[in-house]
C-alpha cells in the first residue's frame, strides 16, 4: 500500500513538473496572414502599431513567450503613447495588454504541444489525477479506521507551513499571476485543454476555460479525499457532494454549453455582490441583447441576491450556499481541507476579520451603485468632495480597482495562493462580499446555530484548531454557549472532531437560539455555563 | 486593601476559581504553577503527541487574558504552607503572604512499589513534563506496555498506536475498565480496542520491570510469568492528590486535603478543589474523590461564590461524564454502575456492527429512569439533565428519545431500533414520538 502511494506521489510530481516545464516549450511565430486577420478582426486602426509588428515581430520565429510577448507590448505601447500625445484617440489600442497578447500568441505558437495535445494533457493532467488517486485512495487501509483522523497533521512539513506548504504557497501564487496578469505565457497550457474545450462549446480555449477544467479537476480528485477521510460522517459525504456537483454542473458545464447555443455565458449560482461584475454595462448589454434568455437571468440574479439568498440564511444558515454550493467554497472545502488548522484564531485577527470583510462588501455595494448610475445616466465621473478636497471619480477606475485589487489579487492570488500558509478560508473570511451579507443575515436573523452540549467541553481545543474560519469555537463551547457567528460557514467539521460530542449543527426555533440559558446542574444556585470573564 | 487569594496550581479548577473570584471581586489574585506559565487543556495532552494540535492551541485563553483580567502568575513551586503566618514558601522566589488561600494542585500518577517502577523508560502520563519525557522516551523505539486499563491507559495506547509502536495493555480485572463500566459496554470496548491491533491481556498484573545494562526498560514481567520485551512503559492505574506539599502544614489530609461541603479545609481561609480534595462526607453521597474533568471546574466556581462573600455548599448536581475510546465516544448521565442494585432493571441495545450501544437503567418499582450509558450516540446534556431530575418514567423516556439525540445531521438514527426491542422485551407497546424543540429547550 505504502509503495503504491510513492508511485503514485511520483507520477504526481512528474505531472507537475511536466505541466510547469511547458511554458518553456515550444516556439512562435506570427505570419503575416495570421496578423492581417488579427488586425481585421480587432479593428485596429494604428499603422505605427502594424508597421513596428511587421518590422519586429511578424514572420520572426521566437522561441520562448517572453520575448514574444515583450516585443507585442512595447510595438503596443510605443504606438499608444504617440497616438495619444497627438490625441489621435481613434487609433489608441484599448484594453487589457496582457489579453491583447494571449490572443496573438495563442494563434502563433506552434511545435511539439500544439501537435499534441492529448498526449500532453495525458501527461499533465492525466499523470496529475491518476498520481493523486493513487496516493489517496490507499488511505483507505493506511489511514486506519473510519473516524476521523488528524494525526501528524502539524508533524508534516506540507500542513504545518513547512518547505512543502511553502512550495504549495509559491506554486498557487505563481499559477494565478500567471493566469491574471501573464497569460501569453501560459498558451501552451491552453492548447492542452483545447479538445476538451471544443467538444463542450464548439470554441478553442482560453486561459479561463483552462483555469475552470483545472478547478473542476482538482474539486473532483480531492473530493476522493474528502470520501476517505470523512467517511464515517454523511453530513460530510453529502456537503461535498453537493459542492462538486455545483461547481462540475453550474459553474462548469451549464455556461459552457449555453456559449453552444449562443447565449451568454452564465453561472447560475454565482450570486451578486460575490458575482461583483453583474451590473457592468458590458454585461447587462450582453443580456439585454440575447433576449428573452437574458431578460431571464437578469431577473434571476436579482432574484437569487435579495429573495433565495436571505430566505435560505434564515432557515439553514449561511452554510446552505457557503460550504453546500459555492464554488470558493467548493475549492476550499476540497483541496483546501488539508490546511483548515492554520486560520489565525487570536481575537485581533477577528477584529481585523470583520473590518476588512465588511470594508470589501461596502467597495462592492459602492461601486455597483456608481456602476448603475452611470448606467441610467450616462455619467461617467462624478466629484467628490470631502476634507481632503474635490475628487473626480471615474466608474471605470473604480471598476478597474475593483476587479484588480478584489477580483484577482484578494479572490485568486491571496484568496487560494495562501491555503498553505494562512487556511483554505483567507478568501471567505477576509474577502467574500456575499460571504459578508449572509453573515450578517445569519447573525442576526436566521434559525441556524452550533448548539453545545450542556457541561461535556474539555476544552481540548480541537474545534477551535480545526475551524477554518479561525472561530474560537472552543470559547463558546466550554461556558456552554452556542455558537452563533457571522463567519461560520457550516463545514460542520468542529462537530466531527470533538471527542466527546458536544457540538451539533441545527437549525430550530430562533427562541433560545443565541443562548440556551445555562444549564443548571444543581437545584441550588449554582449554574455551570457563566459567561467569561 | 483587598484580600490577596493565593491559588496553588493553574488546572481548570484553580483557573476556574481564579477567573470567577475576579468577575466577583476586586481581590488582588495570584496564581502559582510550575507546571506551565499558562493554563493549557491537561485533556488535550494526547492531541499534542499525535500531531492533532500544537501546545498553543490547547491553551483556552490567549496569553494576554491573565493580565488584562489582573490574574497574576508565577512559575514556581511551593514547598511549604504555614497556615499561622498565612505564608507560603517558594522554592526560588521567596515567601508569598496570603489572605485566602486555593490549593488546585491536582493529582500524579499511582505507582504502587512495583520492581522496577523508576526504570528508564517508564511513566505515567499526567503532566506537561509527563508528555515531554514520553516524546523523549518513545523515540525510535518499536514497542511498549500499559500497565491499567483506565481512560489514560487508552490514550497513551492511541497515542503510541500513531507512531507505530506496538502496544500491550495488562488489565486486573476480567472485563475492561470493569470498576466503572457494566460488562456488556466492557466487552463491546475491549473489542474495539483490540480491533485497533492492541495486545489486550484481561487479568494480567505486571510483577516486574526489568532493565538492560544500561538501567533501561529492557522487558516486563507479568503475574502470569510471561515476559513481554519493550522499550516503554506506561503506568496509568489511577491518579492520587499531588499533596506532598502540605504534609508537613498544619492542614488536614488523609489521601487528599479533607474539606468540608463548603470545600473549607480544616484552616479557616484554606481551600481544596479539584482532584487533590476529599470529602469527609460528599454532599451527594458520592466518592470522597472526583478527578474528574466537570468536577473540577464545578468546584472552582463554588469556591468563588464561598471567598467573594456568598457561602454556597458544593452540589455538582447529576452526575455526567465522558470519555473516547479510539473510535468510540462515551457519555453517561445519572446513575448507571458495573452492577444493579437491587431496586434496579436495565435495558440494554447494541448496534450489530458493534461501535454503538445505549444502557439504561431504571426502578423495577417505580419505572423512575435512573441513568444511561451511550456509546457511539451523542446524547444532549440538558434534556438527560431533565429526565433525570424529574425521574421521568422509563415509557416516557423511550417514547421521548428523538429528543434525546445529539448526533450530527444526517446520520442514521436507531431510535425506532431501539423502542422496538425495549417493547419487545418488556411487553410495552411504546410510540415514538416525533422530535419536539419545545420538549428539548423546556426548562421544568
Amino acid at each position: 500500500m505504502k509503495a503504491l502511494q510513492n508511485i503514485g506521489l511520483s507520477l504526481f510530481i512528474i505531472g507537475l513538473v511536466i505541466f510547469i516545464s511547458l511554458i518553456f516549450v515550444g516556439k512562435y511565430n506570427l505570419t503575416n496572414e495570421t496578423f492581417e486577420q488579427f488586425v481585421k478582426d480587432k479593428g485596429i486602426k494604428s499603422e505605427l502599431f502594424i508597421n513596428d509588428m511587421k518590422t519586429k515581430v511578424v514572420d520572426k520565429e521566437f522561441s520562448n513567450p517572453f520575448s514574444f510577448s515583450s516585443e507585442i507590448i512595447s510595438s503596443l505601447e510605443a504606438a499608444n503613447e504617440t497616438h495619444k500625445s497627438n490625441s489621435e484617440w481613434g487609433k489608441v489600442i484599448w484594453g487589457k495588454a496582457s489579453s491583447f497578447t494571449f490572443e496573438i500568441a495563442k494563434s502563433s505558437g506552434y511545435g511539439i504541444v500544439r501537435d499534441n495535445k492529448w498526449l500532453f494533457w495525458f501527461l499533465t493532467f492525466g499523470l496529475g489525477i491518476l498520481g493523486s488517486l493513487l496516493y489517496i485512495i490507499p488511505t483507505v487501509v493506511t489511514g486506519g479506521t473510519a473516524a476521523t483522523k488528524n494525526n501528524g497533521v502539524w508533524l508534516n512539513p506540507a500542513t504545518n507551513r513547512g518547505w512543502i506548504g511553502w512550495f504549495a504557497f509559491a506554486f498557487l501564487v505563481g499559477f494565478y499571476m500567471l493566469l491574471y496578469f501573464n497569460p501569453d505565457y501560459i498558451v501552451n497550457w491552453v492548447y492542452i485543454v483545447d479538445p476538451i474545450s471544443i467538444s463542450l462549446s464548439g470554441n478553442a480555449a482560453s486561459q479561463w476555460f483552462l483555469y475552470g477544467l483545472l478547478y473542476c479537476t482538482v474539486m473532483t480528485v480531492m473530493a476522493a479525499r474528502m470520501y476517505i477521510k470523512y467517511r464515517h460522517n454523511k453530513y460530510q459525504i453529502l456537503r461535498t457532494t453537493s459542492v462538486w456537483f455545483f461547481q462540475i454542473v453550474f459553474a462548469f458545464l451549464i455556461p459552457e454549453i449555453l456559449v453552444r447555443f449562443e447565449k451568454p455565458w452564465y453561472d447560475f449560482k454565482n450570486a451578486f455582490p460575490l458575482d461583483y461584475d453583474f451590473f457592468f454595462k458590458w454585461n447587462l448589454d450582453e443580456l439585454i441583447a440575447s433576449g428573452g434568455f437574458g431578460l431571464f437571468v437578469l431577473v434571476w440574479g436579482i432574484f437569487l441576491t435579495l429573495v433565495i439568498v436571505p430566505v435560505m440564511v434564515y432557515f439553514f444558515g449561511k452554510r446552505w450556499y457557503c460550504s453546500w454550493v459555492c464554488g470558493c467554497g467548493g475549492l476550499a472545502e476540497t483541496l483546501g481541507d488539508p490546511y483548515r488548522q492554520l486560520s489565525d484564531k487570536s481575537v485581533k485577527v477577528w477584529k481585523y476579520e470583520r473590518y476588512i470583510v465588511h470594508g470589501v462588501w461596502v467597495f462592492a455595494i459602492a461601486m455597483t451603485a456608481l456602476t448603475l448610475f452611470t448606467y441610467f445616466s450616462g455619467v461617467q465621473q462624478m466629484l467628490w468632495i470631502d476634507m481632503l478636497g474635490t475628487h473626480l471619480i471615474k466608474t471605470q477606475v473604480v471598476q478597474d480597482a475593483y476587479g484588480f485589487a478584489i477580483g484577482s489579487i484578494f479572490a485568486g492570488v491571496i484568496g487560494t495562493g495562501f491555503y498553505p500558509l494562512f487556511g483554505n478560508r483567507v478568501w471567505c473570511r477576509f474577502g467574500c462580499p456575499l460571504a459578508a451579507y449572509l453573515g450578517i443575515v445569519q447573525r442576526f436573523k436566521s434559525r441556524f446555530r452550533i448548539t453545545t452540549n450542556g457541561g461535556q467541553c474539555i476544552s481540548c481545543g480541537n474545534c477551535s484548531t480545526y475551524c477554518e474560519m479561525g472561530i474560537d469555537v472552543r470559547a463558546y463551547a466550554q461556558k456552554g454557549e452556542n455558537i452563533v457567528r457571522s463567519s461560520c460557514v457550516g463545514c460542520g467539521v468542529c462537530a466531527d472532531v470533538c471527542p466527546r460530542g458536544v457540538l451539533k449543527l441545527e437549525n430550530g426555533d430562533e427562541e433560545g437560539r443565541i443562548s440556551t440559558g445555562p444549564l443548571t446542574i444543581s437545584k441550588t444556585e449554582i449554574k455551570l455555563n457563566s459567561n467569561v470573564l | 486593601m483587598s484580600d490577596h487569594v493565593v491559588i496553588i496550581g493553574n488546572g481548570i479548577s484553580g483557573i476556574t476559581a481564579a477567573r470567577h473570584i475576579r468577575k466577583k471581586s476586586n481581590m488582588k489574585i495570584t496564581v502559582i504553577s510550575k507546571e506551565s506559565d499558562h493554563f493549557y487543556s491537561r485533556t488535550a495532552l494526547m492531541y499534542i503527541f499525535m500531531g492533532h494540535m500544537r501546545y498553543k492551541d490547547t491553551k483556552p485563553y490567549e496569553d494576554w487574558f491573565w493580565e488584562k483580567n489582573r490574574i497574576d502568575l508565577i512559575n514556581d513551586f511551593v514547598t511549604e504552607i504555614d497556615t499561622d503566618t498565612k505564608t507560603l514558601k517558594l522554592q526560588d522566589k521567596g515567601n508569598l503572604t496570603y489572605d485566602k488561600l486555593i490549593i488546585a494542585v491536582g493529582s500524579r500518577p499511582n505507582k504502587f512499589g512495583w520492581p522496577g517502577q523508576d526504570l528508564d523508560g517508564v511513566q505515567g502520563l499526567y503532566s506537561l513534563q509527563d508528555l515531554e519525557l514520553m516524546e523523549e522516551k518513545t523515540k525510535g523505539i518499536s514497542s511498549a506496555v500499559i500497565v491499567g486499563g483506565g481512560l489514560i491507559g487508552v490514550e497513551m495506547a492511541e497515542m503510541l498506536l500513531s507512531r507505530d509502536i506496538k502496544v500491550t495493555m495488562l488489565v486486573r480485572e476480567k472485563n475492561f475498565w470493569n470498576p466503572v463500566l457494566p460488562v456488556q459496554e466492557s466487552e463491546m470496548i475491549a473489542k474495539h480496542i483490540e480491533s485497533h491491533h492492541v495486545d489486550l491481556r484481561l487479568q494480567t498484573e505486571l510483577s516486574e520491570i526489568i532493565a538492560d545494562e544500561n538501567g533501561k526498560v529492557k522487558s516486563l514481567k507479568t503475574s502470569k510469568d510471561e515476559e513481554i520485551p519493550c522499550q516503554f512503559v506506561g503506568l496509568t492505574v489511577g491518579v492520587t492528590p499531588n499533596i506532598k506539599f502540605v504534609e508537613s502544614s498544619k492542614v488536614h489530609w488523609q489521601i487528599g486535603v479533607m474539606v468540608n461541603e463548603y470545600l473549607e479545609s480544616s484552616i479557616p481561609d484554606v481551600y481544596a478543589i479539584g482532584d487533590c480534595a476529599e470529602f469527609k462526607k460528599h454532599p451527594t453521597g458520592r466518592r470522597h474523590l472526583e478527578q474528574v474533568w466537570y468536577t473540577g471546574k464545578m468546584m472552582g466556581e463554588t469556591v468563588a461564590e464561598t471567598i467573594t462573600g456568598n457561602k454556597t455548599i458544593y452540589n455538582p448536581g447529576i452526575w455526567f461524564n465522558s470519555a473516547k475510546f479510539f473510535d468510540i465516544e462515551y457519555q453517561t448521565y445519572g446513575s448507571i454502575k458495573n452492577k444493579l442494585e437491587e431496586n434496579e432493571t436495565e435495558f440494554y441495545w447494541e448496534h450489530e456492527d458493534e461501535q454503538k450501544c445505549i444502557h439504561i437503567v431504571f426502578d423495577k418499582e417505580t419505572r423512575s429512569f435512573l441513568g444511561i450509558n451511550a456509546f457511539g450516540i451523542r446524547i444532549r446534556h440538558n434534556v438527560m439533565d431533565r429526565w433525570l431530575a424529574s425521574k421521568m418514567k422509563i415509557d416516557e423516556v423511550m417514547s421521548s428519545l428523538r429528543d434525546a439525540n445529539f448526533d450530527p445531521e444526517f446520520y442514521k438514527l436507531h431510535e425506532q431500533e431501539i423502542v422496538d426491542q425495549f417493547n419487545q422485551e418488556n411487553n410495552t407497546n411504546i410510540q415514538l414520538k416525533k422530535k419536539s424543540w419545545k420538549r428539548i429547550f423546556s426548562r421544568s
